[in-house]
């Protein structure tokens, strides 16, 4: 076992890996040796964007996939891709997350459906996907991002809270499962973290959610990729089926 | 080696079985071939034959006679 942080020799793969918690993961962990693999959805030239940010800062070469998370078969591609390439895959974070905030009695089923296919379709086909790598080499460590609001609710989140809870449930239960292979599978539960997230809350809410860190003070998306860290490294070796929180202390 | 016998190395560790029990016949739920010994199997075969399977193969591999048969459309010819 060593005994620091290093990732040298480790293949990680990040969903939603182009902007804020993601993209901070991304740096964080090519910064302590891993060969990253980025993911986004929207923008390819996003995508290429920070492969060249990190090829400047840490002088590497890596990969970028774009598709959406809740597509099976493109993130069987995927995984292809990086089977060919790497015949292997040490870590996953499976960060890529949606938000459609509605009231109770406006929720529309097209937001049940988009925010259940990506914070919960596409991190079960993910984590399928790469506990299947992982148990070649009967070693992994899978991190998947959920939210404070899926332990302890939040209004106006019924949908993207149940999602996230259900984070939970399938890190549990995944950890079961993939202990005996040497799989660890962990959840993080960020509080209130600048990221894009937070940028449209009316300045009100905004005051009202910054009120209840007890630290007094937003979550950088750095301070969760430290967290990914931790998770991801062989410091936490006997570490699995754990949630968590990162949050300043936050009370909803 | 063959494909042949580096199909039923990779039934025959991953089962626990030895090679010259292994049938066309052999089949999901028979033996030692539970859920668990599924997913070592199919890790076996992956690396044994250099590939990665389509989630729907892995569930479809069903007996060692299917696998041949889901092995050939990967170019693997027995």
């Amino acid at each position: 076992m060593t005994s620091n942080f290093s990732l040298e020799g480790k293949v990680a793969f990040i969903t939603g890996s182009t902007r804020g918690m993601g993209w901070a993961t991304a740096r964080t962990l090519t910064r302590f040796g891993a060969t990253v693999i980025l993911n986004g959805i929207n923008s390819q030239d996003l995508l290429e964007q920070r492969k060249e940010e990190l090829k400047k800062e840490f002088n590497v070469e890596c990969d970028g996939f774009l598709f959406d998370v809740g597509d099976m078969d493109a993130a069987q591609n995927c995984y292809n891709q990086i089977f060919k390439k790497h015949k292997k895959l040490d870590i996953l974070v499976n960060n890529a997350g949606t938000l459609d905030d509605n009231l109770v009695g406006m929720i529309r089923k097209e937001d049940i459906r988009h925010t259940f296919s990506t914070n919960v379709n596409g991190v079960i086909y993910n984590l399928q996907f790469a506990a299947r790598l992982m148990s070649r080499n009967k070693s992994g460590s899978i991190i998947n991002i959920s939210s404070l609001v899926g332990r302890v609710g939040n209004e106006g989140q019924v949908v993207y809270g149940g999602s996230k809870a259900a984070v939970i449930g399938i890190t549990l239960s995944a950890a079961r499962e993939l202990a005996s292979k040497n799989i660890r599978v962990n959840a993080i539960a960020p509080g209130f973290i600048n990221t894009d997230f937070v940028k449209p809350l009316p300045p009100a809410i905004f005051q009202q959610r910054l009120n209840s860190v007890k630290m007094g003070r937003i979550g950088e998306p750095e301070e969760v990729a430290n967290a990914v860290l931790f998770l991801a490294s062989d410091l936490s070796s006997y570490i699995t089926g754990q949630v968590l929180g990162v949050d300043g202390g936050m009370i909803m | 080696m063959g494909n042949l016998e580096k199909l039923k190395k990779a039934f025959s560790e991953s089962l626990e079985i030895e090679p010259e029990t292994i049938t066309d016949e052999l089949s999901y739920s028979s033996g030692n071939w539970d859920s668990i010994a599924h997913l070592a199997l199919i890790a076996s075969i992956e690396t044994e034959f250099d590939i990665m399977l389509a989630s729907d193969d892995v569930i479809d591999m069903s007996s060692f006679q299917k696998a041949k048969e889901i092995l050939g459309k990967y170019d693997i010819k027995f």
